[in-house]
């Protein structure tokens, strides 16, 4: 499994969170979605100044535990590393061989040489959204 | 809830481009800002409760109500900014900002740019020199995997589905989920659109495919509830990577 953490190959990449902007014409949210309503959004700014590795939190989804660290240098985000993802069950195991590193290089906008982005959804990623929406937080990006 | 938005440019970071790629981060900050239905205090908020008027709002509310307003027309009405009785413009807001943020980029000089929101991209230029951006296609049924891949250079791909968070689409005609389908992929010129034929296609269920793939310049792609994909015949997908069907 690719765990290792992806350096973009992007010249330039962002990535930007906005926790209160639903997708699609939505019924009202479940709780569990609505976490933390009405914050205002904890987004990485590519203008600021941190520079370290930050530690999200760890997010319980339907397939285990997910979390995942971050590497900011000067504000920007240059790694993404998983440090626990679904590894219990065979099923869980090969979502995640698969599923993470593909959100690695969705977040780090990473060039792949088969795959650039994916459109849908994935059980794993709303976990990792969460772990990578706090990890930003805690660098105060 | 949480959506994500990634930048992916692939052309020679020039100041211009970083200023641009700040400028647009900006932007969507400043549409979760306006649009939020999350944020009591955001324009679209105070409107839907009737605490202000359109004309009193930032001037892109307008735009977005006019634009909602003509994707209910396009639609027959599978499109509603109102489908869960208030006023709910997001399953336009989302590509619509998208849309906005690459043309900020391309505008500045990027040529080649991928601008993802939560899983709606709109591609520019190439993924890298004689090849096209690829973007893989979720698999509903079989949450991690894809169903196939779609290759194009300036293009947009957007998904509707149940596959993160459950039946959360609304039938406008029923005001209650959708049920028909497991998600919709649009692919056409724009963003703004492709969200919104997504969304209405993962309202209509069977008849996307029909009303769909009839619109100029956009295809589409659904996923039944038994998990079989189908596409029409201009659906941009890879050859030998899906099992689909022509139209």
């Amino acid at each position: 499994m690719r765990r290792a953490a992806v350096t973009t190959l992007s010249t330039a990449a962002g990535v930007v969170l906005l926790l209160s902007l639903k997708p699609h014409q939505s019924a009202p949210p479940p709780a569990v979605a609505a976490h933390r309503p009405g914050t205002s959004p904890p987004a990485h700014a590519p203008g600021s100044s941190r520079t370290g590795t930050f530690t999200g939190d760890v997010i319980d989804t339907d397939y285990g535990p997910v979390q995942v660290a971050v590497t900011l240098q000067q504000g920007r985000l240059t790694a993404v590393k998983a440090l626990q993802v679904p590894s219990d069950r065979g099923r869980s195991r090969e979502i995640s061989s698969y599923a993470v590193p593909r959100l690695t290089q969705e977040a780090l906008g990473a060039q792949s040489a088969q795959i650039d982005a994916v459109s849908g959804a994935s059980y794993t990623s709303e976990g990792y959204t969460q772990s990578l929406q706090s990890a930003l937080d805690k660098a105060g990006a | 809830m949480g959506t994500v938005f990634s930048f992916d440019i692939r052309d020679p970071a020039t100041p211009a481009v970083h200023a641009a790629l700040h400028g647009a981060v900006a932007w969507l900050h400043h549409v979760d800002a306006v649009f939020s239905t999350y944020r009591p205090d955001s324009a679209v908020s105070r409107l839907a409760r009737g605490e202000t008027t359109v004309e009193r709002c930032p001037a892109e509310v307008g735009e977005v109500l006019r634009l909602c307003a003509e994707a209910e027309r396009r639609t027959q009405g599978w499109f509603s900014a109102t489908a869960g009785g208030v006023l709910d413009p997001s399953g336009l807001v989302k590509g619509w900002a998208v849309e906005r943020a690459s043309e900020v980029l391309y505008a500045a000089g990027a040529r080649n740019t991928c601008v993802n929101g939560g899983g709606d991209i709109r591609l520019r230029g190439e993924g890298a020199p004689g090849t096209p951006w690829r973007i893989g296609i979720a698999d509903p049924a079989r949450p991690g995997r894809l169903l196939t891949v779609v290759a194009g250079r300036d293009l947009a791909v957007a998904t509707s589905g149940t596959a993160e968070r459950g039946c959360h689409i609304l039938d406008p005609r029923t005001g209650r989920p959708a049920r028909g389908l497991l998600s919709a992929t649009v692919t056409g010129p724009s963003l703004t659109w492709a969200d919104v034929y997504a969304t209405a296609a993962f309202a209509m269920g069977d008849l996307a495919r029909d009303r769909i793939a009839r619109l100029e310049g956009y295809d589409v792609m659904t996923v039944s509830p038994a998990g079989e994909a189908w596409a029409n015949a201009g659906f941009p997908c890879i050859a030998d990577t899906v099992r689909t069907q022509g139209a």
